[in-house]
């Protein structure tokens, strides 16, 4: 029953962060919630029974990709943010 | 305007053909043939504890070099196209706080610790070359942010990661003559099931893949932190 | 419920949601948003038609031995094919993040319409 809950919560929050990842004009919200989907995601593994799988998105999806984005961002950052 | 509409018919479109997917979809409850041979054979024939690991190095090795060299290449050719700033080391940065610094300190090593784990274990525990290599890449993010400034030496990276893909392809060689065919793991003896020194060579080649992985993302981020420009 | 079900069609939805960020945004650094994430529901739905219901990872230890594995785990392969899958992912999407600096580099400009050189 627990497990229910929690892929419920699991699955509203997946796809709102990635709408949101979508649809907003600040591009650090969007890198973040890009971060969320994958952080989300893992969880999301751990119970279809994968938890190699998990633990590979964790630590490249949410860790090492969002890292990337930023630096990328900040090398960018200029006049037109939107 | 007139692009949003034909985006949304496309999605809608798109969205049909899923849902025929998704709705004709219901899962099975055994293993299909391929997956219950893996099941059955796979701890006797690899030894390995970890059945993803056996697939990954051993059933699948060729699969698995083929996505180290496309790893490999997409990392040159980001290289190639982020060439560093040669006013690199003249910038001035801010350093970063005390507390940054100092944790960093203490972390980094065990974050590298904790990614060698990881990949020495990879036959028995849920882990591997890819998340060890993820996990001491990270660890050097953790140190470029603390020490902005440092100079970090690419051409170790690239040693260590010309060497042990040498030494991967080498293994898969001596497959061929030693025992079944390229990258049979049973070129040393397979040892006790569930054990440390098991699974003949599969702990060996994917230690070289942590250390590639590794080695390679580590790269990619130094070459992302050294366009940053100054502000 | 069916939780290999679920990932499925929650994978679809973010293909869905990553095709509409690629073809309808403007900004560049969006659009490879919009790809990691059209990335991550594949990875999702491939890992959920690998599952099967009420059945363990498929690591042999103390809880699953070798003789009962047929019964008690789910599917391996495509867990190995995410695997590395998510690897490259990160790799492809450094490269057109290096696409973006360089483009940036040119024209100083984040809007993929100002790239119209090869417009007709």
């Amino acid at each position: 029953m627990l497990s229910v809950i929690i892929i419920i919560a699991l699955t509203i929050l997946v796809l709102a962060a990635a709408i949101l990842a979508v649809q907003t004009t600040n591009l650090v919200v969007a890198v973040i919630s890009a971060g969320l989907v994958s952080l989300m995601a893992s969880v999301g593994y751990l119970f279809l029974s994968a938890p190699d799988v998990a633990m590979t998105e964790a630590a490249i999806g949410s860790g090492l990709s969002t890292i990337i984005f930023f630096y990328v961002l900040n090398r960018v950052r200029g006049k037109d943010h939107g | 305007m007139v692009r949003k509409i034909f985006v949304i018919i496309l999605l809608i479109g798109l969205g049909w053909f899923f849902y025929g997917m998704a709705d004709s979809f219901h899962g099975s409850d055994s293993l299909n043939m391929t997956a219950s041979y893996y099941a059955e054979n796979g701890a006797e024939e690899v030894g390995a504890a970890n059945l993803v690991t056996a697939i990954v190095v051993t059933y699948r090795g060729l699969d698995t070099l083929g996505e180290v060299t496309i790893l490999f290449l997409t990392a040159a050719i980001a290289a190639f196209f982020l060439k560093s700033k040669e006013e690199f080391s003249k910038r001035d940065v801010k350093p970063s706080s005390e507390l940054l610094q100092t944790a960093a300190g203490m972390l980094v090593p065990l974050i590298f610790v904790l990614g060698v784990y990881v990949f020495v274990n990879g036959h028995l525990s849920p882990g591997g070359g890819f998340q060890g290599g993820a996990i001491i890449a990270s660890g050097l993010v953790l140190l470029l942010l603390s020490k902005p400034l440092q100079k970090v030496n690419s051409r170790f990276f690239a040693l260590v990661e010309s060497f042990s893909g040498l030494f991967y392809v080498g293994i898969g060689v001596a497959g061929i003559f030693l025992a079944g065919g390229f990258l049979d793991n049973s070129i040393l003896p397979l040892g006790e099931f569930g054990t440390l020194l098991s699974a003949g060579i599969l702990p060996v080649i994917y230690i070289l893949v942590g250390l590639k992985v590794g080695s390679e993302l580590s790269g990619l981020l130094t070459k992302f932190q050294e366009t940053q420009e100054e502000n | 419920m069916d939780f290999g079900l679920v990932a499925v069609v929650v994978g679809f939805l973010l293909i869905l949601i990553g095709i509409w960020g690629i073809l309808t945004q403007k900004n560049i650094v969006k659009i490879v948003i919009g790809f990691s994430i059209f990335d991550t529901g594949l990875h999702a739905i491939m890992v959920g038609i690998g599952y099967l219901k009420g059945r363990t990872a498929p690591i042999l230890d103390s809880a699953v031995s070798p003789a009962d594995a047929l019964t008690s785990i789910v599917d391996p392969v495509p867990q190995a094919l995410v695997l590395t899958a998510i690897v490259i992912g990160l790799g492809v999407t450094a490269l057109m993040l290096a696409y973006v600096v360089r483009l940036y580099d040119y024209r100083k400009s984040l809007d993929i319409s100002s790239y119209e050189d090869l417009k007709w």
